[in-house]
């Protein structure tokens, strides 16, 4: 694998990640935040796939099976929270 | 050939996520932002996925990647759909720019109960609408 063009995606999710850490601080609502913490789980998604073709490790994917699957789970219950509090 | 289809799929999807990012921080209501970053990351992850089961080419990984992605094709609209549903019974502020807002007739704010008769759109509505100009600012939020 081409190690330059694996660190560029690596790189591109990484500014992702930073960006998406701004709107996760700056708010300004509960929900703007919770819609920043979904997206962050998918950033960490991407980056667990890259690195397993990185690393030649197919035993990374089920994290991010896992990782999927908590995502939901917790978007869910926040709907949940948020909804009961209006 | 194999490993140029497969850096070309990570690196559209790794730059469809930044899009996505990019979208949560500029666009200028809830609404806009999870619409950006429901669709391109739901993709970007996808291709990433794609590139993922084509590099390792065993059929178990395959098998797993393709769950992935339709867990997520049919997870992330139900999410999205949720907040924005949760986000708008709590009131979060509609962008400036809004043409219509179907629901603010329907929902009832003291009860928290929907009903569901036609949407009335006057030529009075339509009109306000139209005259307001002040759509083309892409503020921040204050």
């Amino acid at each position: 694998m081409n190690t330059v063009i694996l660190f560029v995606i690596l790189g591109m999710l990484a500014a992702a990640m930073v960006i998406a850490f701004i709107r996760l601080a700056r708010g300004p609502r509960l929900p703007d935040r919770v819609v920043a913490l979904d997206l962050i789980s998918v950033i960490v998604m991407a980056f667990i796939c890259v690195y397993a073709v990185r690393f030649n490790q197919p035993n990374f994917l089920d994290v991010a099976i896992i990782m999927a699957l908590l995502t939901f789970l917790g978007t869910v219950a926040f709907a949940f929270y948020i909804e009961r509090r209006a | 050939m194999e490993e140029t289809v497969v850096l070309l799929l990570m690196l559209v999807g790794a730059s469809l996520i930044l899009t996505a990012s990019l979208g949560i921080l500029r666009m200028p209501d809830l609404f806009l932002r999870m619409s950006a970053s429901a669709k391109a990351g739901t993709l970007g992850v996808g291709l990433i996925l794609a590139g993922v089961a084509i590099f390792f080419r065993d059929f178990a990984i395959t098998t797993r990647a393709i769950a992935v992605i339709i867990f997520m094709l049919l997870t992330a609209p139900v999410a999205a759909h949720m907040i924005g549903r949760a986000a708008y019974f709590d009131g979060s502020p509609l962008w400036s720019g809004t043409l219509f807002d179907e629901l603010k007739s329907h929902y009832h704010r003291s009860t928290h109960e929907l009903d569901s008769g036609d949407v009335v759109v006057t030529d009075q509505l339509l009109e306000d609408s139209l005259m307001n100009d002040e759509g083309d600012d892409f503020q921040l939020e204050e």
